[in-house]
C-alpha cells in the first residue's frame, strides 16, 4: 500500500505521523537527505587567534557594535543570502569577555596562522574517514552576514575530500572536512537588534559533509550517529553541550535543498526530516494549482496598498492600536491563491506562516502575529473593514489579502517578502536554510546560501601539509568503527560491547592488549568489560597506560592476578590469595555471618555471597567462592 | 619571480604551467583531473604569482578552493569554460538638483574595492558607479564626481603626487565643488593630511581624507560608512579645514574628524587607529551630521580664494633617535647632500653627546635642523636641561609640539621654497594649520590604562 499518493494535503487530510511511513512510501516521495556534522576540535587554542579554547562566559567586560554589508564573491556575484541579511538592517552588537576574546575576534586584528594542533586533529579525522586529503590547504572566508562572525565571514577550508561510511550494506558517500572556526552564541534578536556572545568565537571545528544518499528518516539520524560517534573515538574533538551540531538537508523530488541548522539532538532528526518532506510535499501541491490557474512569478504584479487609514477608523482591536503608536498597515492582495492559504504545511502549520516567517526575519517585524489573512483571520477587523480594504484593492472576498503594520520602512520590506515568497511559491519549493523549532517543524531562516558566498581569505597564504607532516599523522591511525567492529566479533566480544568498544577511544588500548591474552585466564570480552565498565583511574591511551596494562597481563598469565584483582585494582592489581590462603580467608568472613539467614535456597545463597565477598574482593575469584558457598549450604 | 605572463594560464610558471599545457587546460576551465588517489572537478583559477609552482588551483562547485600538487596528476579532461566577471555591479551615480557637489579624488587605498585573486591584493574600484554601486547612500548626500588621481598603496605617496593632488585640490576648488574627499590608504595618511595642509592654505571648503582599516572586500568593513561620513563631512559641514576623517570607536558609531597637522595612525590594524594628539578633534560625524568640537576653525566660505603652494624639497630626513646612536647617521646625510634633518629626540628634545660634532658639521654645511619628541605627545624643552641647550648651540631648532612627521613634512615644503636657513626657520616656525598649538589642553593626551576599575568601568559603560 502505498499512502503518499491517497494524502492530499489540499483536501484537509490530516498530516500523516512519522511512522506512518516506510521506506517505500519514502522513496516514492524521492526523499533525499545528507549531513553537515559540525564538532569542535579538542585544542587548547582558538583557530585563528590565540585565545583559550573552550572557555564559556555568562558576563561581558565590553560590547561593540557593528553592521555588515555584502560583498562580491570572486566569481562576481553577490550571494543571495547576504542581500537577504542586508535588508534586515540589524544592529548586532558583541558582547566582549576579557578572558575569551582578543582583537582578532574583534575583527580588528588579522589573523595568525592557523593553529597547528587543530590542523592535525583534523587532517587525523579526515584519514580515519578514508578521505582523499588535499595537498594545498587554501583557507577561504564563507560569508554570513546575520553577524554570527564579526567579520562577516567564516575563515573556513577544505581538508579532505570524497570518503564513504558505510550504512546498512551501503555506501555512504563523505563529500568533504572542512576546517573552520566556530561562531558567536546568539543572546537575542528582536527587531533590528541582535546580541552575540563572543567567547564561542574562534574556536575549531570540523565539518563533515556527506552526499545526499539518506532516503528515510531513520537512515539520517543512524548515520549522524556514525559520523559523530567516529570523530568521538579519535578523541580528538569535544564532547558535551555544544560541541557537535549538525545541519540537515532535505528534499523531495520536484522540491529543493531545503537544510535545517543547528539540530541539537539525534534523536529529533526522523521528525524534522519527516515534517520536512511533508512540508515540500504541499508546496508542490499548491505549485501545481497555481499553475492549473495561470498564476506565474510574472502575472503577481505589487497590488499592495497602503491601508493605515482604513484600520485607523476600526472600532478597536490591536490593529487599531498599532495604529494609534504610530504604526503603518499595508495590504498585499494574492489574486489566483484563493483557497491556498490555510494548506497544512506541517503540524499544525499552516501555509500563512511561510509568509509570516518571512515578515519576521527579513522586515523584523516580530510580534506575532505579524501578518492576518482576509480568509483566514477574520476576526482582527469587521467585516466591513475587511470589505474596504478589498475595495481599496480591488478584489473580491475570496482572494486573500494580507495585511502587515508596524514602521513604515519595515512594512515597505514586509509587503515585498510577501510577494517575493508568493511568486517563489509558482515555482515550488524556495532553497532555503530552516530552523529547527522546539515541536520538530521548521522555520524559515535564511535563504540558502550558494557558492558565491565563497571567496579566497587573502591575509593567509596557503599551507601545503607536505609529505612528513601527513605520514606523521597517519602513524597509530585508529581504524574506522566498521573495521573496529569486525575485528572485535572475530575475536569473539560480546555484541553490546563490541557495538560500543569500538567507537570509544579505549578500542586503541584493546588492540594492543589482546593478542597478549592467554587462552584460559581472561577473554576478548573479559578484556572489553575491564576496559570500557570499570573506571580505572587512569587515561585510556597506549603511552600512558599501556605499561600497566602490560604488567597486569603478565601478572593475570603467572597467575599471581585474578581478572577481579585487575577489576577492583586502585593504583596495582590486587594480588590473588594461594588456595590455603584463599580457603581460609573464606573461612574467616564465613564466621561473621549473622545467624538469621532467608531459609530458603537461593536468597540465602544471595545473601551469604553479597556479605563474603567485599572481604576477599580481587583476591578470590567470584567462581570460587560461588562454589565453597554452595558448598557450605548443601 | 615572475609569472608566465600568459593570461590563459594566469599565475603558474614550473610543473604545474608544463601540466595545464600539455592538457590545454585554461584557467577558467571546468575539469576532471585524475590523480593517483581519485577524481577532483572543479574550474581551474589562477594562481598567486608567488605561490610555488607545484599547485594547482581548483574551486569546487561548493565555492571552496583546493590545491592539488601535480606529482599524482594523470590525465585532465576538460568539460567547458567559465570566465569569472569580477566586476562591482556599475549604476550611473544619479543626480539629485539642489544637492551639494562632491568631488572624490583617489590616490589609492581601499575604499572601495575588488579581490585580486591571483596576488590577493585587493584593487580600487573607484569610478562614482562602481561607487554607487557599493554605497548607494551617498547619492542620499551629494552629487559625487570622480578622479584617480594615482593608484598606488599609500606607502608609496611621495612628492610628486603630493605635489599633483594639491594641485588637483586647487583646480577643483576653482572649478567651484561645495567640498574635497581624497580617497587614501591609511598607513601613510597623516603624512599627506599635513603636506596637504601647508600645500593648500585657506580653503573655502572643506578637504576631507579618508581610507578604510578593514578593505571593502569584507562584509564588516568599515569603509562605507567611513566614506559616508567623509562625503557627508565635504557636502555639509561648516569646517574648512584640511581633516581625516575616520572610526572614533571600534564600534559603528561616528567618525572623528581630525586636523589634518595633529592626527597620526596609532595601531597598525584597529578600526578607530587614527588620534589627535596633544589637542583634541575638531568635531565628529555620523548619519545624524556633522558635530564641532570646538568654535575656532576656519568657517565654509563662499568665495574661491585658495593659496596652493605645492613645492616639495626631498632633501630631508626623519632621524628617529636611539641611545648609543653614532655620528655617522648624521654625517652620511649631510655628505649626500640633505639639507633638512627632522630630529626625533628623546623627552624634551634630546640626543646623546657622541652626536655633537657632526651636528655641529652639519650646521656648518646649511643644513637646516628642527628637534620633536619621540613622546608624540607634549612639547619640545630645551632649556631644562644642560644637553638641550647645548643642542640647541650646535644649530638644532626646537620644534614646539609639531609632531615628528608633521616636521618632516613642513620642512620639505619649507625647503621648496627657499634654501636660506633663516628663512627656513622662520616658515617651520610659523604656525599654519594648528600644526604648532599654542597651548595644549589637559585632555588633549589620553591614553587610557586598560586594567584600571573605573577605566574598564567607563569602556563597559561608554565606549562601546
Amino acid at each position: 500500500m502505498n499512502d503518499v499518493s491517497r494524502y492530499d494535503p489540499l483536501q484537509g487530510a490530516p498530516l500523516p505521523v512519522l511512522g506512518a511511513w516506510g521506506e517505500p512510501e519514502y522513496r516514492s516521495l524521492g526523499l533525499m537527505s545528507g549531513l553537515e556534522v559540525h564538532q569542535q576540535l579538542l585544542t587548547s587554542r582558538k583557530l585563528f587567534c590565540r585565545c583559550p579554547a573552550g572557555r564559556y562566559a555568562t558576563s561581558h567586560h565590553a560590547e561593540i557594535l557593528r553592521h555588515m554589508r555584502p560583498t562580491l564573491s570572486e566569481m562576481g556575484d553577490y550571494d543571495g543570502t547576504a542581500l537577504m541579511e542586508f535588508k534586515t538592517r540589524k544592529n548586532i552588537t558583541y558582547l566582549l569577555n576579557d578572558e575569551t576574546v582578543c582583537t582578532y575576534e574583534m575583527d580588528d586584528a588579522p589573523p595568525f596562522e592557523m593553529n597547528p594542533e587543530a590542523l592535525d586533529h583534523a587532517v587525523r579525522v579526515s584519514l580515519m574517514l578514508g578521505l582523499q586529503v588535499v595537498d594545498e590547504i587554501h583557507i577561504a572566508r564563507k560569508q554570513y552576514l546575520d553577524g554570527s562572525i564579526p567579520t562577516g565571514f567564516q575563515r573556513t577550508a577544505i581538508i579532505g575530500v570524497q570518503g564513504a561510511v558505510p550504512h546498512r550494506g551501503r555506501r555512504i558517500g563523505i563529500r568533504q572536512l572542512s576546517i573552520e572556526e566556530d561562531s558567536c552564541r546568539e543572546v537575542s534578536d528582536r527587531g533590528h537588534a541582535r546580541v552575540y556572545r563572543t567567547d564561542r568565537l574562534g574556536m575549531p571545528l570540523i565539518e563533515t559533509v556527506t552526499d545526499p544518499d539518506m532516503h528515510t528518516p531513520w537512515d539520517v539520524a543512524a548515520v549522524c550517529d556514525t559520523l559523530r560517534r567516529l570523530a568521538r573515538a579519535s578523541g580528538l574533538v569535544r564532547t558535551g553541550v555544544g560541541a557537535a551540531r549538525q545541519d540537515v538537508n532535505v528534499s523531495i523530488r520536484g522540491g529543493s535543498r531545503v537544510e535545517i541548522k543547528g539540530v541539537p539532538s539525534i534523536k529529533r532528526i526522523p521528525r524534522l526530516v519527516h515534517n520536512e518532506a511533508l512540508r515540500q510535499r504541499s508546496l508542490l501541491a499548491i505549485r501545481d494549482v497555481l499553475r492549473e490557474r495561470g498564476v506565474t512569478a510574472a502575472s503577481l504584479r505589487d497590488a499592495s496598498r497602503d491601508v493605515t487609514n482604513i484600520v485607523q477608523a476600526a472600532e478597536g482591536g490591536y490593529l487599531r492600536e498599532a495604529v494609534a503608536r504610530g504604526a503603518r498597515v499595508a495590504a498585499v492582495p494574492l489574486p489566483g491563491f484563493e483557497g491556498l492559504v490555510s494548506t497544512p504545511t506541517q503540524p499544525h502549520t499552516r501555509f500563512l506562516k511561510e509568509f509570516s516567517d518571512r515578515v519576521r526575519v527579513v522586515a523584523c517585524l516580530d510580534s506575532l502575529p505579524n501578518v492576518v489573512c482576509s480568509t483566514s483571520e477574520v476576526t482582527t477587523l469587521s467585516s466591513a473593514e475587511w470589505g474596504r480594504i478589498e475595495r481599496a484593492c480591488g478584489v473580491g472576498r475570496d482572494t486573500p489579502i494580507m495585511v502587515v503594520w508596524g514602521d513604515e520602512r519595515d512594512v515597505r520590506t514586509a509587503t515585498g517578502e510577501i510577494l517575493l515568497r508568493a511568486r517563489e511559491a509558482c515555482e515550488g519549493v524556495p532553497e532555503e536554510t530552516r530552523q529547527a523549532l522546539p515541536d520538530d517543524t521548521t522555520g524559515f531562516e535564511r535563504v540558502l546560501p550558494g557558492p558565491s558566498r565563497m571567496y579566497p581569505d587573502t591575509d593567509l597564504p596557503p599551507v601545503v601539509l607536505g609529505a612528513e607532516r601527513l605520514a606523521r599523522l597517519a602513524i597509530d591511525l585508529p581504524p574506522p568503527p566498521w573495521e573496529r567492529l569486525a575485528r572485535l566479533q572475530r575475536d569473539g566480544v560480546g555484541e553490546d560491547l563490541a557495538g560500543r568498544l569500538a567507537l570509544h577511544p579505549a578500542f586503541a588500548l584493546y588492540a594492543h592488549l589482546q593478542p597478549r591474552l592467554g587462552d584460559d585466564t581472561l577473554t576478548a570480552t573479559g578484556l572489553a568489560s575491564l576496559l570500557l565498565d570499570r573506571d580505572l583511574p587512569r587515561p585510556s591511551s597506549v603511552p600512558a597506560a599501556g605499561p600497566w596494562w602490560d604488567h597486569a597481563l603478565d601478572e593475570l598469565r603467572a597467575g599471581r592476578v585474578l581478572p577481579e584483582g585487575i577489576w577492583w585494582s586502585d593504583d596495582e592489581p590486587i594480588a590473588a590469595l594461594p588456595p590455603e590462603a584463599a580457603r581460609a580467608a573464606f573461612a574467616a568472613a564465613l564466621a561473621e555471618l549473622p545467624a538469621d539467614l532467608p531459609a530458603a535456597p537461593g536468597p540465602r545463597l544471595r545473601t551469604m555471597m553479597g556479605r563474603v565477598m567485599p572481604a576477599l574482593r580481587g583476591r578470590v575469584s567470584g567462581r570460587q567462592a560461588a562454589a565453597w558457598v554452595e558448598e557450605t549450604t548443601s | 619571480m615572475s609569472g608566465n605572463g600568459n593570461e590563459d594560464y594566469k599565475g603558474y610558471r614550473g610543473p604545474a604551467l608544463a601540466v595545464l599545457k600539455k592538457y590545454e587546460a585554461l584557467v577558467w576551465s571546468d575539469v576532471t583531473i585524475r590523480t593517483d588517489r581519485g577524481e577532483f572537478r572543479g574550474l581551474i583559477l589562477p594562481r598567486n604569482e608567488m605561490a610555488d609552482p607545484e599547485h594547482i588551483v581548483l574551486k569546487m562547485s561548493t565555492g571552496y578552493n583546493i590545491g592539488l600538487h601535480v606529482g599524482g596528476m594523470q590525465e585532465i579532461t576538460i568539460h567547458g569554460r567559465k570566465v569569472a566577471n569580477y566586476k562591482i555591479p556599475e549604476k550611473a551615480f544619479p543626480y539629485s538638483e539642489g544637492k551639494p557637489r562632491v568631488k572624490l579624488l583617489g590616490t589609492g587605498g581601499t575604499i572601495a574595492s575588488r579581490l585580486d585573486y591571483r596576488t590577493g591584493a585587493v584593487i580600487p574600484a573607484f569610478s562614482p558607479g562602481e561607487l554607487y554601486g557599493s554605497v548607494p547612500e551617498l547619492a542620499d548626500v551629494c552629487n559625487l564626481e570622480t578622479e584617480k588621481l594615482y593608484g598606488v598603496f599609500s606607502e608609496n605617496m611621495g612628492p610628486e603626487q603630493w605635489i599633483g593632488l594639491a594641485e588637483a585640490v586647487g583646480r577643483e576648488i576653482a572649478a567651484g565643488v561645495d567640498g574635497i574627499v581624497v580617497g587614501h590608504g591609511t598607513d601613510t595618511m597623516h603624512h599627506t593630511a599635513a603636506i596637504l595642509s601647508f600645500m593648500v592654505q585657506g580653503s573655502p571648503v572643506p578637504i576631507v581624507m579618508v581610507g578604510s582599516q578593514r578593505s571593502s572586500d569584507r562584509p564588516s568593513s568599515d569603509a562605507a560608512i567611513n566614506l559616508m561620513n567623509a562625503t557627508r563631512t565635504a557636502a555639509t559641514s561648516d569646517l574648512a579645514e584640511v581633516m581625516v576623517c575616520m572610526f572614533g570607536p571600534t564600534s559603528d558609531q561616528y567618525g572623528l574628524l581630525h586636523q589634518g597637522t595633529r592626527v597620526r595612525k596609532m595601531h597598525s590594524s584597529y578600526r578607530s587607529t587614527f588620534r589627535t594628539l596633544s589637542d583634541i578633534p575638531l568635531g565628529k560625524v555620523d548619519q545624524d551630521g556633522v558635530t564641532p568640537f570646538r568654535n575656532d576653525y576656519r568657517r565654509r566660505r563662499a568665495d574661491r580664494d585658495v593659496t596652493v603652494k605645492a613645492v616639495f624639497d626631498d632633501r630631508v630626513s626623519l632621524v628617529y633617535y636611539y641611545p648609543g646612536m653614532k655620528p655617522d647617521i648624521i654625517d652620511s646625510l649631510v655628505d649626500h647632500g640633505y639639507k633638512g634633518i627632522i630630529i626625533a629626540g628623546t623627552g624634551l628634545g634630546h640626543v646623546n653627546r657622541p652626536l655633537y660634532p657632526a651636528l655641529e658639521r652639519a650646521h656648518k654645511a646649511g643644513v637646516s635642523m628642527f628637534m620633536t619628541v619621540q613622546t608624540l605627545w607634549g612639547f619640545v624643552q630645551m632649556y631644562v636641561y644642560e644637553t638641550g641647550r647645548e643642542i640647541m648651540e650646535l644649530g638644532v631648532v626646537p620644534a614646539a609640539n609639531m609632531l615628528p612627521e608633521v616636521a618632516y613634512m613642513k620642512l620639505g615644503w619649507a625647503l621648496g621654497q627657499t634654501q636660506d636657513p633663516a628663512e627656513v626657520a622662520a616658515i617651520m616656525l610659523t604656525p599654519i594649520a594648528r600644526d604648532i598649538t599654542e597651548r595644549e589642553p589637559y585632555n588633549g593626551y589620553l591614553v587610557y590604562q586598560g586594567g584600571i576599575p573605573e577605566v574598564d568601568q567607563f569602556l563597559s559603560e561608554h565606549w562601546k
